[in-house]
């Protein structure tokens, strides 16, 4: 935990300067004007687009120096802390259940919204649940389609439908 | 006296059973919209606005369309509660401060008794603002004109003050929240001087700004979803609650515990209401700050505070119907379901401004009076689906855990229609994972993020207007409120200043 406390204040301050930087962009139209020329007050006195954002990344940068001292300090919780950042449950927690929310999010191209439902409904429920085939087959058909009902039918919110998308023609030439 | 006429005549007009009849189907599909995340009251108004043209050819006139609607608007404003608490992800935009202490109620098995407490704060909150609409709508209305860019910005300072100066989290980890929740709001094009700016690495898809719902959808369905799987290893996390009559006289009686959040929220929401621009989401944001200030023991919020629960929602309530005030007075929207509500009136023929309460008493009484009964309505239906949504958390974690996940996800869609924002929540709430570990408050940025928009051009504006800070500290509304904002800010430091100078 103490490497991963100094490990995020750098990266966070890294980010801040990165804001800073970003923040100072002259506009696409004009890239003549000098960096940084808009994080101050123009001559009507208004400050420019980037004021707001630079100095939040100012004051962001200032932070996580803060941090830093209290890390070398010893002065915050996790930087006196000598647990794990993750444990081995937490890094195997992280690759199924985050790798599988990624796994939707690219299945949710190809199939659409409601196969990739069904698709990581069983994932979730079979291989890291251990419920029945039966439980999982019944919750992962009826969510997709309790989604259709509220969304495109009701709700008239169509969600993508990927390669599916022929599968529902006849089902809105029914309910719409 | 004549007000008092004046309501209870449109109260009965409510009360005919065709005004009822809407009243009750109106709430509980707000209900169920305010429920699903990612909808909030906006879209099950704008989406049965059309309907509501079906109910004028029936009934001929403005009254039960318009009651329909804000009942609706009223059943989203609890429904938003309710999947705050059971499932922790906030149902609408207006519930998310409900989240901060609804939740962990919820994994310390009281899910029981944040629902019950939602549900009166929300009765009380709505009532105490029907009173003070009722009694002085058109005084308020112009108070709240009054208030300027220097007026709203200071109160934007004082919400974050009220974030960052208690609580006792990290010092510097809650202002660089807050700041990044800032940032991000900035993100996408400078409203002000149109120019783009902030478009990390080029890709378009910030060019629209990242949205409030990706930010507290992924912190909280995602990354929170992640870290509770983390500490809770798929065990007990969400105990479990056994429904029945005891339990739900037990919830009723913890709520006396909740009094002080209810009547700071209804006040505070009804008046964050009536600003125009502002509205129920920072309304309740603003309310939680407050009671946690205010509080005698702040390090319990956030941890399952009572008061945390009952303080957003009687705000979003109270503000729900502060917020039709400048609508219905000045023709000003407050929020965004105002607006849809403003289209409905023209659209019905209703001119809304200062004659319409002269011009048109027989449609601005019964609507009234009907913000009276939808309220009662609204809390009896959701009192009655408690069991309903108590029973959702019985289900075994593994189950619960992938269809907030699918929720999370198809909510964010739903609301923008956008893959882009899809990945970007989904990056979000795994950053907000690591975060979680390593103890950064992630309320502060979700308030950061709503309160941004408002926070920015305000001070940009003013400082066009007058050219000179100073003007936060001269005007006589703006003034106090930024000294104490200040104060507020420095309250840690001077803590420690005064511990040393005691110690010596």
């Amino acid at each position: 935990m103490r490497r991963a406390e100094i490990v995020t204040a750098f990266l966070l301050g890294i980010f801040s300067v990165y804001l800073m930087w970003k923040s100072g962009d002259p506009p696409a139209w004009n890239p003549s004007i000098p960096r940084f020329s808009n994080i101050g007050f123009d001559e009507t006195g208004t400050p420019g687009s980037g004021f707001w954002p630079f100095w939040l990344g100012f004051i962001m940068l200032i932070c996580t120096i803060w941090i830093g001292i209290n890390w070398v300090l010893k002065k915050s919780p996790q930087s006196v802390s000598e647990e794990p950042f993750l444990d081995d449950f937490g890094k195997k927690m992280l690759l199924t259940v985050g790798g599988g929310l990624i796994g939707f999010l690219v299945f949710i191209h190809i199939l659409g919204f409601y196969g990739a439902i069904f698709v990581f409904m069983i994932y979730y429920m079979k291989f890291l649940g251990r419920h029945s085939w039966v439980l999982t087959l019944i919750i992962s058909t009826v969510l997709p389609v309790i989604c259709f009902f509220f969304f495109d039918i009701a709700m008239r919110i169509v969600l993508p439908k990927g390669y599916l998308e022929p599968l529902f023609i006849p089902l809105y030439d029914i309910f719409l | 006296m004549e007000v008092l006429g004046h309501l209870i005549e449109g109260i009965m007009v409510a009360l005919e059973p065709i005004n009822l009849g809407l009243a009750i189907i109106g709430v509980i599909i707000g209900l169920f919209v305010g429920a699903m995340p990612g909808l909030g009251s906006v879209n099950g108004v704008a989406i049965l606005l059309p309907f509501t043209f079906v109910i004028q050819g029936f009934t001929g006139g403005a009254t039960s369309p318009m009651i329909f609607l804000a009942s609706i608007y009223y059943g989203a404003m609890y429904g938003g509660a309710i999947s705050s608490i059971t499932l922790g992800i906030p149902g609408a935009s207006t519930a998310v401060a409900t989240t901060f202490d609804g939740r962990p109620l919820a994994l310390q098995g009281k899910a029981h008794v944040a629902l019950m407490t939602a549900a009166i704060a929300s009765f009380i909150g709505a009532t105490i603002s029907n009173v003070l609409f009722t009694g002085f709508a058109p005084v308020l209305a112009s108070v709240a004109l009054n208030f300027g860019n220097p007026e709203i910005f200071a109160l934007m300072l004082l919400a974050f003050a009220t974030f960052a100066g208690l609580g006792g989290d990290d010092f510097p980890k809650t202002i660089f929240s807050i700041c990044f929740g800032l940032a991000l709001s900035a993100v996408g094009f400078d409203i002000i001087s149109g120019e783009p700016r902030l478009i990390f690495f080029d890709i378009q898809g910030f060019s629209h700004g990242i949205r409030f719902l990706v930010l507290a959808i992924g912190i909280y369905g995602i990354g929170e979803m992640l870290w509770t799987i983390n500490t809770s290893r798929y065990g007990s996390s969400m105990s479990k609650v056994e429904v029945n009559f005891a339990s739900i006289t037990h919830a009723l009686s913890r709520f006396r515990e909740a009094w002080r959040g209810t009547i700071i929220g209804s006040f505070l929401g009804f008046f964050v209401g009536i600003l125009p621009a502002a509205g129920a989401t920072p309304g309740s944001l603003m309310a939680y700050g407050v009671t946690k200030m205010t509080s005698k023991n702040p390090e319990k919020f956030g941890k399952g505070s009572i008061n945390g629960v009952a303080a957003p929602e009687a705000a979003n309530n109270a503000a729900s119907t502060g917020a039709m005030l400048p609508m219905m007075t000045l023709g000003i929207p407050g929020s965004p379901t105002t607006a849809v509500l403003l289209a409905g009136m023209v659209i019905w023929g209703l001119q809304p401004g200062p004659l319409l309460f002269t011009n048109q008493p027989d449609f601005v009484w019964p609507l009234i009076g009907s913000f009276y009964i939808s309220n009662v309505v609204a809390v009896c239906v959701n009192i009655a689906f408690i069991p309903v949504f108590l029973w959702m958390l019985r289900m075994p974690f593994t189950i619960l855990s992938p269809l907030i996940f699918v929720l999370s996800l198809v909510g964010t869609y739903a609301a923008y229609m956008d893959m882009f924002d899809v990945w970007l929540m989904v990056l979000i709430g795994i950053g907000g994972f690591f975060m979680r570990i390593l103890d950064y408050p992630v309320a502060p940025a979700v308030l950061a993020i709503v309160l941004g928009p408002i926070a920015e051009p305000t001070l940009r504006q003013t400082l066009l207007q007058y050219e000179t800070f100073t003007i936060f500290f001269t005007r006589p509304i703006a003034g106090p409120i930024t000294v104490i904002a200040i104060i507020l800010i420095l309250l840690p430091g001077l803590q420690f200043l005064y511990r040393k100078f005691k110690g010596a």
